[in-house]
């Protein structure tokens, strides 16, 4: 019961709003929302946190983990490395203690001896006889458990100075009317706070209040993607559950209940359907896309497999649909609950023959939402699928991010539809017909005039009559239109976001998705070492020709993505026709979240010889 | 070529309907299906069935998946929507269909290799949840695009043109519907349309899956000796349990009911389904007896025909879901988006 080791042969890490917490629990132990209150508590002390659940494909018993790097500079990606680890799963021991920082700390459950051999020499031990004082505590084995989590919250708030009105202001809102619960929690955390103040000696890790969170909101991309689909004005959802996908179908679900059921009549203005494999969801959002209504599929990389027919149709016969993919580890069922950008490539040519898609790309929740929302204007307006491309990393973790907006003003394109009236007047209409110069054609839904405006749909080359041909003129015409539209496309895409030092930097990096807050931060760490590069965030495809731009202007582009063999670096080499050289792969792909200290560390890794040589000459 | 259309030419003596149709109207491109195909006989019956229901033609959305059965939209209902889909997934693009505009009658064309086998999960799935459509199998037991393989409707033991014998057991999906709770459940034969157009207009009027299995000869792969599917075999075979009219409420009964047993089904919209029972022993109101007597009577290799359960208090996915009288595909931002005030308190939820 040895409160402290004594182990001082490295300073100790002294850092206040600036450093990274790690919590290596067992899944299914409850850990989850004392986590998440610690993350929060220090949101509500005006200091931006960024958690991150690193989680198994299971509902209990193996090793999960809850990363929070706290930021007083608003830094939301990984940074690297692990100032104080929670250590509570026996399980990950050895791999947990070798991840922390020397000089850091170490935070365990000291009811039991664990030999010197267990311990690093270089590192600050803080052991709390946790099962002890619960098994003394409690009676009950699910309260011994669940409790114990609150009592390390306890402890950790007296350590890391962090107001415990905070902890029991969170507590009061999420045991609205259930006072037994709450008072029992508040009371768990008590004794955690009255422990460490009575038996932990003080560590060089500090909360300190600060005023740099604002407006900013903390929400998971998940749920911001399926309030995007609600003001979008998705109507008709059909899914299949794959990780880590689910939870925006729910939350969709969730926020129709609440705001679209009519007021008067009880009835909803939504569809959702738990189809029964992928195939199907993506047929659904055909059939309704097809019918006029807004629909969209939430999936996740074998999802994609699944529907790739089915986005092969929807291209050829242009029929406008949503997909959402949150992608995870791949390939086959890979790394269900692990983060990569891996469905580049399979989302931008998905299925047979010459096909082409329009990707989102999203930073963050706030970009789920704007980018879900926009998604189902773009889809009408071109006729064509339109991919999210989300990733767990983003979907299914909390983050601060800009409120979300939205104009009442704001109509929704329903693109290029000819009514009942224009029909009427014998507007001339030809469903494959380009008559705009935009590559984009009209359509009718089906039912709108009695005699005129009805055509036939199909996945078989037609003309631009939508009659049955297999000529190859016909068949030409359509292709050519098809490559016109993506032209248009071009224009209508969310354009990238260039950050540049104003013609000092001779390297570019090009990056996109989740990757974007780490990147921030890297670019900092790079500059400290007076490494300066220009960058910009793809966040779209098709690249607008700024991308080619960008690329032309310097001699040599760093792209940093999550995967292992760089699929939006070969789509840039594809679309532009690029020497490969030029484009240099900054790659993490081990299915946690890329690091700002990893991508640092790989381009500096590049550049240095460049400048040691000048500096020679 | 399908992409020839028939001239606009109407005799003035045709018939027209109470909306001021004729039969023509209801008409599509020419079939380029093979002289004497059965699939081309159920084209003339869902015509019939139309005119004679007075559908406005562009109320329909015909879908189907691929084959020969689903090139048939093409050949009807000209003025209609059509769709046609991937191989084996038309229930699925319906049902999307569907949801976007519950105003419009929708039929399915499928056919025993688009329905049976590739796209039996979607079958299978669309009549569980009740989607409001006519379902047409238009059954041969062949593919026929592809020069005459089994499908899994082949009965074990029949044989191919080219003598393979089939040596997997048929899929039944008349027997498969009643399982999966379709609350109107038919087999019609094509070469008896007499038969098989009140079973359609009968179908249409149902609010609910209502599904029919129509066995429909090919005659280039799958009407020769020793198939169970041919003209020859079928008409020996055929076991109908009961004659049916389908009489719409606004027109005078003038049918002549000397012999059976008469019983009259009145549907949601009041329609009348009236059936003269061929068989004492069957009774259409039963799903489980229906079931028996069905798989019964195909064990001694009888095809069994005829309306062979409906559940008139049927109810479809849109009352399941609750859905708006309106049609989603109608509604603006103004009834869609809960508007900036709403989404200010929802940030406010997430500080």
């Amino acid at each position: 019961m040895n409160a402290q080791i004594e182990t001082r042969r490295h300073p100790r890490i002294e850092a206040t709003n600036d450093f990274v917490v790690k919590f290596a629990n067992v899944n299914g132990s409850g850990s989850a929302s004392a986590n998440e209150l610690f993350a929060r508590a220090i949101l509500r002390m005006g200091v931006p946190v960024s958690p991150r659940n690193i989680f198994p494909s299971n509902i209990q018993g193996l090793p999960t983990w809850y990363e929070v790097r706290v930021s007083e500079r608003g830094w939301l990606g990984r940074r690297g490395g692990v100032d104080l680890m929670v250590a509570m799963n026996p399980q990950t021991w050895d791999a947990d203690l070798k991840e922390i920082e020397p000089g850091g700390y170490l935070f365990y459950d000291s009811t039991r001896p664990l030999p010197a051999s267990k311990f690093r020499d270089d590192i600050h031990v803080i052991g709390m006889p946790l099962t002890a004082i619960c098994n003394r505590t409690y009676a009950d084995a699910r309260q011994r458990q669940l409790f114990k989590n609150i009592m390390y919250l306890g402890a950790l708030s007296i350590l890391l100075d962090i107001d415990a009105r905070e902890i029991k202001r969170l507590f009061a809102e999420q045991y609205k009317g259930k006072e037994k619960l709450l008072d029992s929690n508040v009371q768990a955390l008590e004794l955690g706070r009255e422990h460490a103040a009575q038996h932990l000696d003080p560590i060089g890790l500090h909360v300190q209040r600060a005023d740099n969170v604002g407006d900013k909101i903390f929400v998971d991309g998940n749920v911001a993607a399926a309030l995007g689909c609600v003001y979008g004005g998705a109507t008709v959802c059909a899914w299949y559950p794959i990780t880590p996908s689910s939870s925006l179908a729910e939350a969709f679900q969730k926020y129709c209940m609440k705001y679209r059921v009519d007021a008067e009549t009880g009835r909803n203005r939504f569809a959702i359907v738990q189809a029964e494999d992928e195939i199907a969801s993506i047929g659904m959002c055909v059939g309704a896309g097809w019918n006029g209504a807004r629909a969209f599929t939430t999936t996740a990389g074998p999802g994609i497999s699944l529907m790739n027919e089915f986005i092969g149709l929807a291209y050829f016969a242009e029929i406008p649909i949503t997909i959402i993919d949150v992608q995870r580890g791949g390939p086959s069922t890979g790394m269900p609950t692990r983060t990569q950008q891996s469905d580049v490539l399979a989302c931008a040519y998905a299925s047979h023959g010459d096909t082409k898609h329009v990707l989102l790309l999203p930073e963050d929740p706030h970009e789920c939402f704007e980018f879900s929302a926009q998604a189902f204007d773009l889809a009408d307006r071109l006729q064509t699928p339109i991919f999210v491309l989300t990733d767990l990393d983003i979907g299914m973790n909390q983050r601060l991010t800009a409120p979300f907006a939205w104009n009442d003003t704001r109509e929704y394109d329903r693109g290029k539809v000819m009514t009942a009236e224009e029909l009427e007047a014998g507007r001339d209409f030809g469903r494959y017909k380009d008559v705009d110069g935009d590559g984009i054609p009209y359509r009718t839904y089906p039912g709108t005039h009695a005699e005129r405006g009805a055509y036939f749909t199909r996945g078989t080359s037609r003309d631009p009559y939508a009659r049955y041909s297999e000529r190859g003129p016909d068949y030409i015409y359509n292709m050519e239109r098809l490559l016109r539209k993506w032209e248009t496309a071009k224009s209508l895409v969310p354009q990238p976001i260039l950050r540049s030092t104003g013609g000092e930097a001779q390297d570019g990096v090009i990056f996109y998705g989740s990757t974007s807050p780490s990147m921030a931060e890297a670019i900092e760490l790079l500059g400290k070492q007076s490494l300066v590069l220009d960058t910009l965030r793809v966040r779209a495809f098709p690249f607008p020709d700024s991308v080619g731009e960008f690329i032309r202007r310097h001699e040599r582009v760093f792209v940093v993505e999550q995967n292992r063999d760089g699929q939006l670096r070969t789509l840039l080499i594809n679309e532009f026709g690029i020497d490969p050289a030029r484009l240099v792969a900054i790659l993490h792909y081990d299915g946690t979240p890329i690091t700002a200290r990893s991508i640092a560390a790989a381009i500096a890794a590049q550049i240095r010889p460049t400048k040691a040589k000048e500096k020679m000459a | 070529m399908t992409y020839i259309a028939k001239p606009k030419l109407h005799h003035p003596t045709l018939a027209c309907n109470a909306i001021g149709f004729t039969r023509r109207d209801y008409e599509g491109k020419i079939s380029t299906l093979c002289a004497g195909c059965g699939h081309d006989s159920i084209s003339a019956s869902i015509i019939q069935a139309c005119w004679e229901l007075d559908i406005e033609p562009h109320r329909v959305a015909k879908l189907s998946g691929i084959g020969c059965s689903s090139k048939t939209p093409d050949y009807f209902l000209g003025q209609s929507h059509g769709f046609n889909t991937v191989h084996g997934r038309m229930p699925s693009v319906l049902t999307g269909a569907n949801l976007a505009n519950r105003d419009l009658l929708y039929l399915g064309v499928s056919g025993d290799g688009d329905s049976a086998s590739i796209g039996i999960g979607q079958f299978v799935h669309a009549i569980r949840r009740g989607v409001n459509m006519v379902y047409i199998v238009e059954n041969n037991g062949v593919y026929g695009l592809t020069k005459g393989q089994f499908s899994a409707t082949a009965d074990q033991g029949s044989k191919s043109k080219k003598g393979v014998v089939n040596t997997d057991s048929p899929l039944d999906l008349v027997g498969l519907a009643m399982q999966l709770g379709a609350t109107f459940v038919a087999r019609g034969f094509s070469g008896d349309k007499k038969q098989l157009v009140p079973l359609i207009k009968a179908a249409i009027a149902h609010k609910g899956a209502a599904f029919i299995d129509v066995i429909s000869p090919c005659v280039a792969f799958n009407n020769h000796a020793g198939s169970t599917k041919s003209y020859e075999y079928v008409r020996e075979h055929n076991e109908a349990v009961n004659r049916l009219d389908f009489i719409d409420v606004r027109a005078e009964i003038t049918v002549d009911y000397a012999e059976g047993e008469i019983i009259d089904v009145t549907q949601h919209d009041g329609n009348i389904i009236r059936l003269r029972k061929l068989r004492a022993d069957f009774n259409t109101h039963d799903r489980v007896a229906a079931m028996n007597y069905v798989h019964a009577h195909q064990a001694k290799g009888e095809v069994v025909t005829g309306l062979l359960y409906v559940d008139p208090d049927a109810h479809d996915l849109h009352e399941h879901f609750n859905t708006t009288e309106v049609p989603i595909n109608r509604l603006g931002a103004k009834e869609l988006s809960p508007g900036a005030e709403a989404l200010a308190k929802i940030n406010n939820s997430l500080r």
